[in-house]
């Protein structure tokens, strides 16, 4: 075992891990995080991306002991300071962004990532920054759409399919 | 995954020397390694991080022209350089997804070779040069078939050194489920020479289609490739795409990687 020490939402953590130790399993298992999900544990699916140093990473494809001494950022760390939804988790409930609830996690995290470099992304943008984040209920039209309305853009036209 | 000792040296002496333990790994970014460890299909006793080796990293133009890429250096790193010419920055933004790109890295895809990666494509076409702790190996000698490399066990590439092709283009037909290249078309024109390397077709991994060189060395167009037709035979059939339809994309993303090249 190995102890691993890294700043989660803004706090300082550390835990003892086995090498192999994922670092969504420290995550979920020793910091009981457990918003970040984990859905196909094979790379694809996106549900566990989080942010790391400020970049978005899929924690099922990360050992802990790699971001010791990191900065990581979860989904429990982006509602606003009083509690309240940020800007995109409140445009995913407005524009009914989700459905089943699980990818969604990591769909903020993407839509994070991208609204930080592009603040008014085209929908092709969106699409291309989503392309590691499955959505199983097929719901991709309204999270688009839901990005789209949390960067400011007007989205009254388009249709809700 | 079995488990294993893990250690992330933060120089490249450091890393030699932790590779040189019994069934010692090097672990780049781990986009593909750790999903083949959590298959069971690779089971290193000692897993040697190079994610903290600043010195392995990072973009710079050198005294000939030329742009030496750092071995620990990420897809998007490359992707948002101004250094780094088209054909390269089309291949760096466009492998996996975003997540993927912060990660993964130039040395990680090129010592893998996986036979549907982008990277073996760029470097093979560019002639680029793959510079390792102990020595400088070309692109040419460097890939010997499917996931085999010239490199040694244990040796390390610490940068890889592109010669800047004055026309470059890389044409990827996706494979979607898996965002690698079903057929990944990388052409660099220079002032004496065109070389086209391509990969995700064959069953030895990425090549050069010499033939459409040395047609685009007398008739850079389109036009000077339409009529060939590639041998199947060798190329990649499975469930996405037979070998017939492999041989004719390689054809279909060479005229547009002609036609787009800037």
């Amino acid at each position: 075992m190995s102890n691993v020490t890294m700043t989660v939402n803004g706090k300082t953590v550390s835990g003892s891990v086995e090498g192999r130790t994922l670092l969504v399993e420290f995550i979920r298992n020793d910091l009981h995080l457990t918003g970040t999900h984990v859905g196909c544990d094979t790379s694809q699916c996106g549900a566990c991306a989080v942010h790391v140093d400020g970049k978005l990473a899929k924690a099922c494809t990360m050992f802990a002991l790699e971001a010791n001494g990191s900065e990581v950022s979860t989904i429990e760390g982006q509602a606003n300071e009083d509690g309240s939804l940020n800007v995109i988790q409140q445009a995913f409930k407005d524009h009914h962004g989700l459905q089943c609830g699980f990818c969604t996690p990591g769909m903020v995290m993407a839509a994070a990532d991208l609204l930080k470099t592009n603040s008014k992304p085209t929908e092709l943008e969106i699409r291309e920054h989503l392309e590691g984040n499955i959505c199983r209920c097929t719901g991709y039209h309204n999270i688009v759409k839901a990005i789209l309305a949390a960067s400011g853009q007007d989205v009254s036209n388009i249709a809700a399919e | 995954m079995y488990n294993f000792e893990f250690k992330q040296p933060k120089t490249i002496s450091e890393a030699l020397n932790a590779l040189k333990s019994d069934e010692a790994e090097a672990l780049a970014g781990g986009q593909t390694l750790i999903p083949t460890m959590k298959q069971r299909l690779a089971s290193p006793a000692t897993l040697v991080s190079l994610s903290k080796i600043s010195e392995m990293r990072g973009i710079c133009k050198n005294d000939d022209g030329s742009i030496s890429i750092g071995g620990g250096t990420t897809h998007a790193d490359v992707a948002a350089n101004s250094n780094i010419f088209p054909g390269l920055v089309t291949l760096a933004e466009n492998i996996g997804d975003p997540a993927v790109r912060n990660r993964g890295t130039i040395g990680g895809s090129l010592a893998n070779n996986d036979p549907a990666a982008c990277y073996p494509a760029a470097a093979l076409s560019a002639g680029a040069t793959i510079v390792t702790d102990s020595r400088e190996i070309s692109a040419d000698d460097f890939f010997q078939g499917m996931f085999e490399t010239a490199l040694e066990e244990s040796e390390i590439i610490l940068s890889v050194r592109f010669p800047v092709p004055s026309l470059s283009s890389y044409q990827k037909f996706v494979q979607p489920a898996s965002r690698f290249a079903m057929v990944g078309v990388f052409l660099s024109k220079f002032e004496n020479e065109t070389r086209v390397a391509i990969t995700g077709a064959s069953e030895e991994g990425v090549f050069r289609w010499k033939e459409a060189e040395r047609a685009l060395n007398e008739d850079f167009s389109e036009g000077s490739i339409t009529d060939f037709v590639l041998e199947p035979s060798g190329m990649i059939g499975d469930i996405h795409a037979s070998k017939e339809y492999r041989a004719h994309l390689v054809k279909v993303m060479t005229k547009r990687a002609v036609k787009s090249a800037s």
